[in-house]
């Protein structure tokens, strides 16, 4: 029953490349990945140091008041009774109840702190995470991101850190009380007597070998279900998603063989994990039983004896009830410990990625950027090997439209990622005003440089914050402005709260072309001394790149611009015209001069471009 | 035990929920020989649990306290068979549950999906998948939760404290009813703690969700807060969301210690108490020492029934909550079905709109397409032109009946749309839509989305065409997984696939959404000199930005504010209409050039 069954033929799922490194995971990565959390771990836990002494120290006394319990019932029946019984004395039963009453009112005390206590801890270490998993995500490069996936990058910091949540908020405190029952129990039982305690811990063997095959089982089945259920929700979440084309295609019944297959297979592997739950419960109740049947015979025939007495046996009974009852709380807890240790791996993972573009450390300060952008013999290569760029030399003088004309692959983009220290080279210099872009801040660099791509991101919030987030503290007469330079002010203000309206990835308040008048109006806002448009108007209809157009003119104005584009027609305001092929620069000349040529590419280009319209 | 049973009155849940989970009994019905052994069992397990402390009691008044050596062995073995007993059919019950819950849910499941992918256009429209994705999983996961567990222990519980209770009430009843008061407070208390601690769970999502959302932004949005370099100010909010999601969750974690402290302290309380009456009973032979112990240890297997009684009710209004979430999907009957015309075959592909109106049915104020008149003659091809919002999208989709016109109708070779079947009239019409949409699924998945029982030799056609033959070049061919957990392609790429899965479907009409727009200038000349052949043969449908697409029309109509105000060639309209040159010409100086 711990081997899953084979899943059925998925060939409508495809192949692709992460499924198949998935299992090869060596005994030597998996510590080295343990390593690594732990020390994440230690580090996060290192100024809590104090406070966990604090908190050991009262999980103890929390937990020795609560185990004193069943004892001092034992000495309220052995002790108390027998006083009553005599000559109605009640003084050391009341004595006795007294101090019930008094391990009762401390353990509840003692509880209540270590709750709240250790709570406080674990969501402070999460806070601790999230932040430092947020901050560390957005100093890594551009490059790291299209490696990782944005998918990836938001799973880091949902449901990975959700798993930590999940096991600080319901296993924590049990697994740490489970613990210290268990070695509590265990020694008490010894101390009331060795020959039925020992007896009782007969048990022990038994319940480590369950308990240690239903770990090592419910890890597999764990995993199984979580693919299983990713599955289920894919395809659901992609049907629904993509419901026009499932339904303008015919494909509902394919559709519902697909889902019901997932859907079987998510059962299939939820019945896995249920039939283990089916035999482990009862297991340690079996186990339970029996020892509570043996100390009772035992029991019973030392009592018999007079070597116990019915004190002593009915503790005992208390505490082996009190012995089982965390047991299943272990295992039920280990399926969010087993995740919350995977998260832990991979976040440990993310936070020692060393940031591809490093901060300098003794940064050059740029007050006033003018605007000069060179490369210096830059070469660049993607991978290994295969340079992208070989051997740049360039210039662009400040307050120079430069337009970067070519095929794909080109280099036309990369050389934009460089501008704006997306990438470093990988040999030579790109600089800004004569100063390497290695040595300016974040904040320096982008103050001075800022690019513009198709790529036209608006983030929740109103249309005036997505613009203000160009210069955070502008106002909202600012704001306005920009966006009246660009032309953006008038379909703005026939919003329904004009600046005010909200703005969503996915209702689609505004059209592609609205949307990136903003992200151009968000640039104009910024006010750079260089500003490099990628493609920056290809998705716009006609109507809307006629406007940017338009706009252009007044933000290129007094500042250097480097255009790269498909369609001629924003070159056409271009004061200088480079043509890309295979990373180098085969013509560069003023737009006029070019096409006055007649014989180069960009005469071609430009010819074909004119014929397109007709 | 009344105080348990008169929490259970109707006026905590509003009697509309308790029929939402009455309504789904249906599915319960194939597996009521399972609910019954289910009960079965676990009546037979409380009987047990009873049974075990009862036993030790008699063994130590009996045997130990008379001396009777031969009374321990057949009362510990008693004890051991009950035990084993008990174990067996703890497991019976769970293995029985394991097969029924999960085949009722996944049956569930299964009717869900098909009654969604029934539902039209509005309504996706109006749901977000994520929406439908938590009815999909956690409201079915609560009705599995309920009907497995809930409903089975609502009853057990019930019924093991009111019999535990009337054991002790008989055994020695000054205790008893120390027992009965405490257990009333503590049902009271872990409803109230539920229900409180459910508002602050609920707080808490949305707060992830809402520090989830900031996440996605600062990961999706990443190049644009590197170029503008706001790493800092995006920090900073990050930070605010997570420190108030810290605050609720401080909140929620004070809760839970204040109950589950009070639920430590309550019993042992009682153990106080208890005790010391105990004492005193056995003291004056009121009561024996086995009595005490059994009392003790039988009071104690109540702490957990009694609590869980308030978890439980909980779970069953959040089990109400979800039925009715579900039901209000099933409630909704699907409003564009199959016409009656089985075996109507349309021939030619002539497509005809006559005064056709169109309103989001949401919106039926807010006319979208008013008298809309358009013929396409077969084997046509007709180019939409207009400005963004003027209705082109919504008229591409009433042609495959995404959504109905609201006045007028659509013709096809004289046929009313409505009256074809679905199916007859989707294989007649595909459309490529301008947001391709690609599953996680192999590329020749998505491909034979219209045709299932499309070649290789037409796959590789249908690729040609529409100058997308680097899906033959992925790693794996087109076995390559495309999509979210796939090979990830350029939205050029990704239109590329979305034209030819259209092509591929051989269709009567071709829609085309705009498909062109996000190609480079060169491979937009070579798709389009190959769509010009396809589009010989079919009936065609294009919405256009460019001039460079619309010249794959025969004709031209101009849409403006939902009607279509002009129809003709190009040319004609580019000379004559000032609002189409408008759209068309890509720059005024150019004019000149383009006619």
């Amino acid at each position: 029953m711990t081997t899953t069954p084979q899943a059925p033929q998925q060939s409508w799922r495809g192949v692709a490349a992460d499924g198949l490194e998935q299992d090869e995971i060596t005994a030597e990565t998996s510590a080295r990945l343990a390593t690594r959390s732990r020390r994440l771990l230690g580090d996060l836990l290192r100024p809590y140091a104090t406070a966990i002494r604090w908190l050991v120290l009262i999980v103890v006394i929390e937990n020795a008041a609560r185990l004193s319990i069943p004892y001092l019932v034992k000495v309220g029946i052995d002790s108390g009774i027998p006083p009553i019984r005599e000559d109605d004395n009640l003084d050391p039963l009341l004595l006795i109840v007294g101090i019930v009453l008094f391990a009762t009112i401390t353990q509840a005390v003692a509880r209540n702190l270590f709750l709240v206590r250790s709570g406080t801890i674990g969501q402070d270490l999460l806070f601790e995470i999230r932040q430092r998993v947020f901050r560390h995500f957005q100093r890594l490069s551009p490059a790291f991101h299209d490696e990782y996936t944005s998918g990836r990058v938001i799973s880091r910091q949902t449901s990975d850190v959700d798993a930590i949540y999940e096991m600080l908020e319901t296993g924590f405190d049990g697994l740490v009380t489970a613990a210290l029952t268990l070695v509590g129990t265990a020694a008490l039982l010894l101390f009331l007597d060795v020959k039925l305690g020992l007896v009782a811990l007969c048990c022990g063997p038994f319940l480590a070998w369950l308990t240690n095959w239903f770990r090592k089982s419910s890890a597999k089945t764990y995993r199984v279900t979580r693919e299983k259920v990713a599955l289920v929700i894919v395809h659901f979440v992609e049907s629904m998603g993509g419901i026009r084309a499932v339904q303008a295609f015919r494909r509902e019944p394919r559709n519902q063989e697909i889902f019901d297959d997932v859907n079987e297979q998510y059962r299939v592997a939820n019945l896995a994990a249920f039939r283990l739950v089916a035999w482990f419960m009862p297991g340690i109740r079996l186990i339970g039983n029996v020892t509570i049947a043996v100390v009772l015979l035992y029991g019973g025939y030392l009592a018999f004896h007079g070597e116990v007495t019915v004190g002593v046996l009915a503790a005992f009974l208390l505490y082996l009830r009190q012995f089982f009852e965390p047991m299943q709380e272990i295992s039920q807890f280990y399926n969010t410990f087993q995740s919350a240790s995977a998260a832990l791996e991979k976040l440990s993972g993310v936070l020692e990625e060393e940031p591809g573009v490093p901060e300098p450390t003794d940064p050059t300060p740029l007050p006033h950027p003018r605007g000069e952008l060179t490369f210096d013999h830059v070469d660049f290569e993607y991978v290994a090997g295969v340079p992208v760029l070989p051997d740049l030399d360039l210039t662009v003088p400040a307050g120079q439209t430069l337009a970067l004309v070519g095929t794909t692959g080109a280099g036309k983009t990369t050389l934009a990622k460089l501008a704006t220290r997306f990438y470093d080279p990988t040999g030579g210099r790109v600089l800004l005003d004569g100063v390497d872009l290695r040595q300016l801040t974040d904040e320096t660099l982008h103050r001075a440089v800022v690019m513009v791509t198709q790529e036209n991101y608006l983030f929740t919030g109103s249309i005036a914050d997505n613009i203000r987030f160009g210069r955070p503290g502008a106002g909202i007469e600012e704001v306005v402005e920009a966006a009246t330079a660009l032309g953006a002010d008038g379909f703005i203000r026939e919003l329904p709260h004009g600046y005010e309206t909200e703005v969503s990835n996915r209702g689609g308040v505004l059209s592609a072309g609205q949307r990136q008048l903003v992200a151009f109006a968000r640039a104009f806002l910024a006010d750079p001394a260089v500003l490099i448009l990628d493609e920056a108007t290809s998705s716009l209809d006609v109507p809307s790149e006629r406007l940017v157009q338009r706009a252009l003119k007044t933000i290129l104005a007094g500042r250097t611009a480097v255009i790269i584009a498909h369609r001629l027609s924003t070159v056409e305001i271009a004061d200088r015209v480079l043509v890309m092929e295979h990373g180098r620069i085969v013509e560069d000349g003023s737009p006029a001069d070019l096409v006055a040529g007649g014989e180069g590419r960009f005469s071609d280009l430009h010819r074909a471009w004119i014929d397109s319209l007709a | 035990m009344p105080p348990a049973s008169s929490s259970l009155g109707p006026t905590d849940h509003s009697p509309a929920s308790v029929r939402s989970l009455w309504r789904l009994r249906t599915y319960l019905r194939p597996h009521l020989a399972a609910l019954a052994i289910m009960l079965g069992t676990a009546l037979g397990g409380i009987a047990l649990s009873i049974g075990i402390p009862l036993v030790t009691k008699a063994l130590i008044d009996g045997p130990i306290t008379n001396h009777e050596i031969d009374g321990v062995l057949p009362l510990g073995l008693l004890a051991l068979g009950l035990g084993i007993l008990e174990a067996v059919l703890i497991f019976w019950r769970r293995w029985v549950q394991s097969n029924a819950v999960l085949s009722m849910e996944t049956q569930m499941r299964h009717d869900l999906y098909e009654r969604l992918q029934e539902l039209p256009m509005s309504f996706h429209s109006k749901w977000e998948s994520g929406q439908l994705l938590s009815r999909v999983t956690t409201d079915l996961s609560a009705i599995r939760r309920f009907s497995g567990f809930g409903l089975l222990f609502l009853i057990i519980n019930i019924l093991q404290v009111a019999v535990v209770t009337i054991v002790l009430l008989n055994m020695y009843w000054p205790l008893g009813l120390v027992v009965a008061f405490t257990a009333a407070p503590i049902v009271w208390l872990s409803m109230r703690f539920e229900r409180g601690y459910v508002v602050l769970s609920r707080r808490v999502q949305d707060e992830q969700g809402d520090l989830a959302t900031r996440a996605e932004e600062g990961a999706v949005g990443i190049r644009v807060i590197k170029a503008f370099g706001r790493s800092d100010h995006m920090s900073a909010g990050y930070d605010r969301a997570a420190q108030k999601l810290r605050g609720t969750s401080m909140e929620k974690v004070r809760l839970a210690a204040r109950f589950w402290t009070f639920l430590e302290v309550i019993p042992n309380f009682a153990v106080v108490v208890v005790l010391l009456l105990g004492a005193i009973g056995v003291g004056r032979g009121a009561l024996t020492p086995g009595e005490l112990v059994a009392f003790i240890t039988l009071m104690l297997s109540l702490v957990w029934p009694v609590a869980s009684l308030g978890v439980i009710l909980a779970m069953s209004q959040e089990a109400m909550t979800a039925a009715a979430r579900i039901l209000e999907i099933f409630d909704t009957e699907p409003d564009i079905v199959d016409g009656p015309g089985e075996r109507l075959a349309a021939e030619g592909g002539h497509l005809r709109f006559e005064h056709v109106d169109f309103a989001f049915p949401d919106e039926p104020g807010r006319v979208v397409l008013r008298d809309v008149n358009l013929d396409i003659l077969p084997g046509e091809t007709i180019a939409l032109v207009g400005a963004t919002g003027s209705g082109k999208t919504i008229l591409t989709a009433l042609v495959p009946r995404l959504y109905d016109v609201t006045a007028g109708s659509i013709t096809l070779d004289g046929v009313d749309l409505r009256d074809f079947t679905l199916e007859k009239l989707r294989s007649m019409v595909a459309t490529a839509f301008e947001e391709p949409t690609l599953f996680s699924m192999s590329a020749r998945e998505n491909l034979i989305l219209g045709r299932a029982e499309a070649t290789d030799a037409e796959i590789s056609e249908a690729l040609a065409v529409a100058q997308a033959d680097f899906a033959l070049d992925l790693p794996w061919g087109l076995d390559t997984r495309i999509g979210e957990q796939g090979m990830s392609l350029s939205g050029g790429q990704r239109q590329r696939l979305a034209l030819a899965r259209a092509v591929l479907a051989q269709p009567r009409v071709l829609v085309l959404d705009d498909t062109l727009s996000a190609l480079d200038v060169h491979t937009e000349k070579l798709v389009e000199e190959a769509l010009r052949r396809v589009l010989a043969e079919t009936t065609g449908l294009i919405v256009a930005h460019r001039a460079s697409t619309v010249l794959l029309a025969d004709r031209v109509a101009l849409l403006q504010d939902g009607t279509i105000t002009h129809v003709g060639e190009h040319r004609e309209l580019l000379a004559t209409v000032p609002a189409y040159r408008e759209l068309l010409a890509a720059d005024a100086d150019l004019e000149g050039a383009a006619s």
